[in-house]
């Protein structure tokens, strides 16, 4: 992260709730100008009710929201969303049915002369490439198309901060990745920075370039995908982000772990005593086969994937790991084969 | 009355609202309570005669009509339940089930004659068949002097002509019920081993019970509500009692005792509805698409053909061609100034009752959605109830409080030495207005609340976030996407109000004659052909909201057709 950028957005120790129910705890995360920030969890978690008080559309019953060093939300105080000058893409895009494309996109130019308003929408479109399409109406359109004009009419009025509700989640897999590289290259160019709302990582993994992993109104972990995928802060981080097989272990030194597998070493320490009673998480990247491998395993499972097949295999303990390994690498299940380990960071997390 | 309360019936929608605005859920609260007060005021007024009764009354009124209105109500109450359950089902069941010759043009054209007012049909029917008219006419010079004819202006001709003019209300309901119910489940009754009529009386019937019991139980309140057809026929019923108290004895204790009598008969109608819908669910389910309809063959296609053409000619036909030949009669004569300031006096209150109701309606409709608890809930409902409550109820219950209102405020004048004689709200056209607003709120509360639902919460927040205040909000997003609501709303209470007679002859400013006044005066000196102007101008005007009804269950029906091509 530059150094040099100036925090956009703080969200202090904010809580959110009603009747009693407190939906969102404790949240706190400082954005930076142009940052793309991706709030990522299973539904539930809170994560949508967090865009909504930095909308404005929730109040706060705890801490305080501030942008650009003017606080926009405390206990008791709401700034209506109109006064925010925040963009916000909608799950349902929500496109005035009533409105063409270019209206649809001239709705928040409102303080524009009609030229202006005109030549702006114009620009917002040709950026997400509809220029054509400004006479269409909503229902004339595709799901992709209607997204893109969700992005152009929030985009038009130059917001600093854009709000993004499951932006990509009604559309089907492959558009979705494609439209999330697009808008993330848009943003960047322009230098907006972005909340966004997901429960798919992989969509999280392509926008986001710090995301807040939630779990029940809280923030579990606060990382760049990296971190996320290969330094974990706890089992639920772990098992949500990515995918991998724990082993029992028993720590026989500082960053150093005894399993099933042999001694495994990582690159980070735990300083935890000696015969602590571990978990030990291998991802599938972290195992390959191989027929000379040191431990002889059969294949249980296998679910190709084009590029590549992710393997499951049991080991002669018992315990069953991933493996994911290019797909010309073509073994029927039953087949016995070996593993070798390659495990940089090594992730442990101490039994309960 | 309300052709909107039988085509919505739209259920709770459980789209919760995700904002949780206290405040903004607390305001709009606020606003649907006085919205239902307006409707219960006058019926608390009413009941609370009870708290004092005056023996004197009660004992006159017992000795003397007391037990002939109750019989009267239970009978024609009765007569037209039956009467419209088997009109009403048979021919659903033909246009929506059959092919016989005209099918295609029955199924529309049956439901016309909900443009009649009851009263205009009652009158017509009289014209033509009472003994001084042409019918009777004809047949003596044909058959002799002593040709028996039955009695018109009996107690069997207002149920016939209730019956003509109330059946669409069952009719409607119930084809619609058997154009969804899909195919499956009669299938399955088939294979079951059940033939084609026990199918009919077994699967069919009892799965479209609801809609039925549902317009049927419109139609009896359209009979306990009705004034004009029974004055006509000079049936006393508690109607007609509560007019000739207020305006024969001048005595409005009297019109509000029987009001509240009247009421139970519409409480316990309301109260059978709820029990004979019963709990069971009755889901619409297209799948599997249309069943086949049972192609009728020779004599029996023909004796359907004849049977619909005949209640569509006797109800509709028939009646509009009398209707045009008496307008024709006397046009050059009564169509002069005082004709067209009753039509501008009719169309003025209807268009200014319509605004106010859809202001009511609106914020109801706004109440509803932003604020879901049980208080705005039940505040929606009872101010939806008025559709129930008889005109002439609802008269007595205003009159009794402006009046109570206005002796209020002439106390409070006289304690600060200003004496003010006279009626200061009785009497005006703002309880005429009132009277309209609580009776047709429902009418425009239907349309404009499911336009409403339609509306995802996410539309307007999408144009707050892009900087829109809310009244901007409201001028550019909810107004235009309201506007088919509102629209239709519009045209079905002014066309209410312009039929509406009971209410606007009890409670119309001096001066202030409508055409429905105009044909309450005109029939009870029995000129029928004096009428006659009056009256087809208003079935013009209703016809307008029947073509939107007819139009848009063509297309609902378009709809399932097309789900079932997808399937």
């Amino acid at each position: 992260m530059k150094n040099d950028s100036k925090t956009l957005l703080q969200i202090q120790d904010i809580h959110c709730g009603y009747n009693r129910m407190v939906v969102v705890e404790g949240f706190s995360v400082d954005i930076q100008e142009g940052e793309l920030t991706c709030l990522l969890g299973p539904s539930g978690c809170g994560k949508t009710t967090v865009l909504r008080a930095i909308a404005g559309f929730e109040p706060v019953t705890h801490g305080e929201i501030i942008l650009n060093d003017i606080k926009i939300s405390s206990p008791g105080f709401t700034l209506p969303p109109e006064q925010r000058c925040l963009g916000m893409v909608f799950q349902d895009y929500a496109l005035f049915p009533h409105l063409n494309v270019i209206d649809n996109v001239c709705f928040g130019l409102h303080q524009h002369s009609r030229q202006e308003r005109k030549y702006i929408a114009e620009q917002s479109l040709e950026l997400v490439g509809l220029s054509a399409l400004g006479n269409r109406y909503p229902h004339e359109l595709s799901g992709g198309q209607q997204q893109r004009v969700a992005v152009a009419r929030a985009l038009a009025p130059e917001p600093e901060l854009l709000l993004l509700d499951e932006p990509f989640s009604n559309l089907d897999v492959e558009l979705r990745e494609r439209l999330a590289l697009d808008v993330r290259d848009i943003l960047k160019e322009r230098n907006i920075a972005a909340v966004f709302v997901t429960h798919d990582q992989h969509e999280a993994f392509v926008m986001g370039e710090r995301i807040a992993v939630m779990q029940q109104g809280r923030i579990r972990q606060l990382d760049t995908p990296f971190g996320l995928y290969h330094e974990p802060a706890d089992r639920f981080v772990a098992d949500f982000i990515g995918q991998g097989r724990f082993l029992d272990g028993t720590m026989v030194g500082a960053g150093t772990v005894e399993t099933v597998l042999g001694e495994l070493t990582g690159n980070l320490t735990y300083n935890w005593p000696v015969g602590c009673p571990v978990d030990v998480l291998l991802r599938p990247d972290d195992v390959h086969l191989s027929e000379f491998g040191e431990y002889e395993v059969t294949i249980t499972d296998r679910a190709f994937r084009g590029a590549e097949t992710l393997y499951t295999v049991r080991l002669n303990t018992g315990e069953e790991i991933l493996s994911l390994v290019p797909s010309h690498y073509d073994l029927p299940v039953g087949h016995k084969t070996g593993i070798t380990l390659a495990v940089d960071h090594l992730i442990l997390f101490q039994k309960t | 009355m309300s052709l909107e309360t039988i085509t919505s019936g739209h259920g709770e929608t459980q789209q919760s609202v995700p904002s949780h605005r206290y405040r903004i859920a607390r305001r709009w609260q606020l606003v649907s309570l006085p919205i239902a007060g307006l409707v219960l005021l006058p019926l608390l007024v009413i009941f609370s005669g009870w708290l004092h009764p005056e023996s004197e009354i009660w004992r006159h009124l017992a000795e003397t009509i007391l037990a002939d209105l109750v019989v009267n109500t239970i009978i024609l109450l009765l007569g037209v339940m039956f009467g419209v359950l088997f009109l009403g089902v048979s021919l659903a069941w033909l246009t929506s089930m059959c092919r016989f010759p005209g099918q295609r043009f029955f199924d529309w054209a049956l439901m016309l004659p909900l443009a009649l007012p009851a009263y205009v049909l009652a009158f017509v029917f009289l014209g033509l068949l009472d003994f001084s008219g042409p019918v009777q006419g004809q047949l003596r010079t044909w058959f002799g002097p002593s040709f028996w004819f039955p009695a018109v202006r009996s107690t069997g001709g207002v149920i016939v002509v209730m019956v003509l003019v109330l059946y669409p209300y069952v009719y409607m309901l119930a084809r619609s019920a058997f154009l969804t119910q899909g195919r499956g489940t009669l299938d399955a009754a088939r294979i079951l081993g059940l033939g084609p009529w026990a199918t009919f009386f077994r699967v069919t019937l009892p799965m479209a019970r609801p809609a039925i019991v549902a317009g049927t139980s419109l139609a009896l309140m359209e009979t306990l509500a009705d004034f004009g057809t029974v004055a006509i026929f000079n049936y006393d019923t508690f109607t007609t009692a509560i007019y000739k108290a207020w305006f024969g004895l001048f005595n409005l204790q009297a019109a509000s005792q029987l009001a509240s009598l009247l009421l139970l008969f519409v409480a316990l109608t309301l109260f059978s509805e709820r029990r004979l819908r019963g709990r069971a669910r009755y889901d619409e389910n297209t799948r599997g698409g249309r069943p086949a309809r049972i192609v009728l063959n020779g004599r029996n296609a023909w004796l359907a053909t004849l049977f619909a053409g005949l209640i569509f000619s006797f109800a509709f036909l028939f009646p509009l061609i009398q209707l045009a030949f008496w307008s024709w009669e006397i046009i050059t004569e009564d169509l002069d100034k005082r004709y067209l300031t009753l039509v501008a006096n009719t169309v003025t209150l209807g268009i200014s009752a319509a605004f106010v109701t859809i202001i009511g309606a609106m914020l109801l409709a706004f109440a509803r959605r932003y604020s879901r608890n049980t208080i705005t809930r039940s505040a929606t409902t009872i101010g939806t109830l008025g559709y129930a409550l008889p005109g002439s109820v609802l008269a007595v219950g205003i009159m009794l409080t402006f009046t109570g209102i206005d002796n209020f405020l002439q106390s409070v004048l006289r304690g600060f030495g200003v004496d003010v004689a006279g009626p200061i709200l009785t009497g005006t056209i703002a309880a005429l207005l009132l009277a309209y607003l609580v009776r047709f709120l429902a009418v425009a509360f239907g349309p404009i609340d499911s336009s409403l639902e339609r509306i995802r919460s996410s539309l307007p927040e999408a144009a707050r976030s892009l900087g829109a205040k809310p009244v901007m909000v409201l001028r550019r997003v909810y107004l235009p996407l309201l506007s088919p609501g509102i629209l239709s709303a519009m045209l079905l209470v002014t066309v209410d109000v312009m039929k509406e007679m009971p209410a606007t002859l009890l409670l119309r400013p001096f001066g202030w004659d409508t055409l429905a006044v105009r044909i309450y005066e005109m029939t009870s000196e029995g000129e029928w052909e004096r009428a006659a102007l009056p009256a087809i101008t208003l079935v013009l005007a209703g016809l307008l909201p029947v073509i939107l009804l007819v139009i848009r269950s063509s297309k609902s029906t378009t709809v399932a057709a097309s789900t079932k091509a997808t399937q």
